[in-house]
């Protein structure tokens, strides 16, 4: 029990249950926490005020904003992002959050206040059973009642929210229990008997794997966010160079692996690159690596990589055979998994394999990568805006997007030298994250560069975050992309619903004043001669910055799979 | 092939854990078939017994979601050939239409049934078995003024050792 310096030894003791968990988030090092307080919660938001300098709170302007700021800070920093909320509307506007870190595995902690226990059940103010309404979307949640339970209660949710596959945890706590007092004494959690975060690997089933992956003449490696998670990214690189395997990205697994790592062959999914999406059906061996088959990437099941032997690698027994067949099912910490497989697997080389996913990048290049990142003529277009950040960022800064065009766009585009460089809601989809959580990331790395992409939709969702980068001065930059359309949306209108354009129209406010209104610098730019200056004035802004870019409104995101297709009937146009 | 699966499902104690247990269940639009709970036999430890209509690979599905559950110690599934198990079956019935044909008695002892209590307007007729037996009694009762029924979920007993319980 380190950590508790400034005030006395808690051991000895008697705080209120509010105090106690200001305490039980100094001994989980929970130093930045984001929230809004409320009438049910307000025993613990007044012991906060008295740690003001161990625990900073960051105020949102919605609890919505909270939770996707603490999942921003989450999946930069890899710690557990924390988010506080009242009761009855504070703990229901969590909600969308706490299904985004579930889908997507971010270690969450989310505390919420709860009437007092004796009025449990009797539809008093603000009372909402939130402990039902989030357990589907909960890696745990608890309901504490007794201030006493409170330090064990937080520490098996930390535990349980960082471990294994990580994911959110919910603990609400009754108001009395936040003001009774007890003895405190804090003891981190190391296990919970029904438990098994991180199941042992199988080396048997390792050799397996290695003894196909020597034999393979087209390998293909699949990589998601579990190498993230797992904190394997040199693993995973020593593993890709040692066998010169052609590897492809999930959305969420970009940046575990440096985009400009000759390997590297791009990403998959729906709108993801030519090569990979086409040759997963001509590959021969298929390794997948914490990854879960999300029907975004492997479109139609029935003819996905049926030729292939299909070796999976997952901390997540649950997810072996679940979508996707397979020959081979590694569980367990991919750290220890791919450390291993490495010391099985041959040297190895396929550059005729590797030839094929070239041939397959000129054609996309030709078709519909160089128009998008060097167009000559007509409206600014999504990509080339990207690639001004890249020209320089060089790969170095975090990337936030919301969902959308822009998402999948900048995604396809921007360069990554560093894990942990990609956040976006991957599994749920949810606009209105980008904001909230790009200022929980620069908060969590205020050192780098933090650069939020956002659709002109999506901004609108969680546009009053604003505030808090104006009050907490984090130098976010923030780009919209504008095109006056839920583009995404529209862009399926135009392909399969004979461009009936319903509900999909935005007639937009002056975002650079709303922006000026919150004293942040702002500019609007509409025309290509002024973008690659648009871009260098806003990353050499000292402060947080607002660039918005007017680009085509029927511009749209190609490649594509379309849904129920199969991933090697992926269009170009 | 669709067939019935028994999932035996052992977890802490906790509040609420049924919720979760049987969301994992009703997201894939399936139906519960019946459904009980009670102590394991092993100090602390809960168990829980769900009977659902399936695909196997879809049981193998469920069964790996709901031991992923945090406080889910151990889920196993059988097919009914693996396991022991039973249901109790009450049915009241009205005593004067019941007595006025003695088939009634015959009734309960050819399904070996047992009357638990003899009340003046009504009789409660009990039978532990099958669902295909108890539902047969059911049948066979209607004419005689069957005021109530009720059946249990299944409880089950699997026959191949779960090494659980060497564990606790
Ligand atoms: C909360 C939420 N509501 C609806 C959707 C469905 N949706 C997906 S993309 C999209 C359009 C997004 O438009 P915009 O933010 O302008 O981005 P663009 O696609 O134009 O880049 C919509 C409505 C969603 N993903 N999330």
């Amino acid at each position: 029990m380190e950590a508790i310096l400034t005030k006395p030894q808690a051991t000895q003791l008697k705080v209120s249950g509010a105090e106690a968990v200001i305490r039980s988030l100094i001994a989980e090092n929970a130093r930045l926490i984001f929230g809004y307080p409320g009438g049910a919660i307000m025993p613990v938001y007044d012991a906060l005020y008295h740690f003001q300098e161990d625990v900073r709170h960051v105020l949102t302007r919605h609890e919505q904003g909270a939770i996707h700021a603490a999942q921003g800070y989450a999946r930069v920093t890899g710690e557990v992002g924390v988010v506080m909320a009242t009761s009855g509307p504070g703990a229901t506007n969590l909600i969308t959050g706490i299904a985004d870190a579930m889908i997507d595995s971010t270690p969450l902690v989310c505390i919420t206040g709860q009437v007092g226990s004796h009025l449990l059940g009797t539809d008093a103010f603000q009372e909402t059973d939130i402990i039902s309404i989030s357990m589907p979307v909960t890696k745990w949640n608890h309901q504490v009642t007794k201030a006493e339970d409170l330090p064990a209660a937080l520490a098996k949710a930390f535990y349980i929210a960082r471990s294994g596959r990580p994911g959110p945890v919910l603990i609400d706590i009754t108001k009395d229990a936040q003001f009774a007092e007890f003895d405190f004494e804090y003891k981190k959690c190391q296990q919970v008997r029904s438990y098994k975060p991180v199941p042992k690997v199988a080396i048997d089933q390792v050799s397996k794997a290695a003894e196909l992956i020597n034999e393979a003449q087209r390998p293909l490696i699949l990589f998601g966010q579990g190498v993230i998670l797992g904190n394997a990214e040199e693993e995973f690189r020593a593993l890709v160079e040692k066998t010169g395997i052609p590897s492809a990205s999930t959305l969420l697994g970009l940046s575990a692996l440096a985009s400009e790592h000759p390997l590297n062959v791009g990403m998959l999914g729906m709108h993801g690159n030519y090569g990979p999406n086409k040759l997963t059906n001509e590959c021969d061996v298929l390794i997948a690596i914490g990854m879960r088959f999300d029907d975004r990437v492997t479109g139609n099941l029935d003819n996905y990589a049926k030729q292939a032997k299909v070796i999976h690698f997952d901390i997540d027994p649950s997810e072996i055979n679940k979508n996707v067949e397979v020959d081979v099912a590694v569980i367990g910490d991919c750290k220890e998994s791919l450390n291993e497989l490495a010391k099985l697997v041959n040297l190895n080389s396929h550059p005729n394999w590797l030839d094929k996913f070239r041939q397959h990048d000129a054609i996309e290049k030709e078709t519909v990568i160089s128009n998008e990142l060097n167009p000559s003529e007509g409206d600014i277009k999504m990509g080339e805006v990207i690639e001004q950040i890249n020209q320089i960022t060089d790969g170095d800064a975090v990337l936030v997007t919301d969902v959308g065009q822009h998402q999948m766009i900048a995604c396809r585009y921007m360069k990554f030298n560093k894990s942990k460089s990609n956040i976006t809601s991957g599994g749920l989809g949810t606009m209105g994250f980008c904001l909230p959580a790009a200022l929980g990331a620069k908060l969590g790395a205020p050192k780098r560069e933090v650069v939020a992409v956002i659709g002109d939709g999506g901004f609108q969702m969680t546009i009053q975050e604003l505030g808090t980068i104006f009050q907490t001065q984090a130098a976010v930059k923030v780009v919209v992309l504008n095109n006056s359309f839920l583009g995404m949306v529209r862009q399926w209108q135009q392909l399969f619903f004979d461009k009936r354009y319903s509900s999909t129209e935005l007639i937009n406010p002056d975002f650079i004043a709303i922006a000026k209104g919150y004293g942040i610098a702002a500019k609007s730019i509409d025309d290509r001669g002024d973008l690659q200056q648009a871009i260098h004035d806003m990353l050499a802004f000292e402060g947080s910055y607002l660039l918005e870019v007017k680009v085509g409104k029927e511009d749209n995101v190609f490649p594509m799979v379309p849904t129920g297709a199969s991933v090697s009937d992926i269009r170009l146009s | 092939m669709k067939q019935n699966f028994t999932i035996s499902i052992f977890t802490e104690n906790s509040i609420g854990l049924l919720s979760r247990i049987t969301s994992v269940i009703t997201k894939r639009h399936l139906n519960i078939e019946s459904l009980n709970t009670s102590e394991s036999g092993i100090d602390g430890i809960h168990r829980f017994t769900i009977v659902v209509e399936a695909e196997e690979p879809l049981v193998v599905k469920l069964v790996k979601q709901i031991e992923k559950q945090v406080e889910v110690i151990q889920a196993i599934y059988h097919q009914d050939e693996e396991t022991v198990f039973q249901e109790i079956a009450l049915y009241k019935v009205s005593t004067e239409k019941a007595s006025e044909d003695n088939l009634v008695e015959k009734l309960i002892r050819d399904n070996n049934a047992r009357i638990l209590s003899m009340e003046q307007d009504f009789m409660i007729i009990e039978k532990t078995g099958h669902k295909e037996e108890t539902q047969e009694l059911l049948e066979f009762l209607r004419p005689y003024g069957l005021i109530e029924f009720v059946r249990s979920g299944r409880v089950s007993v699997m026959k191949p050792n779960n090494e659980l319980y060497n564990e606790y």
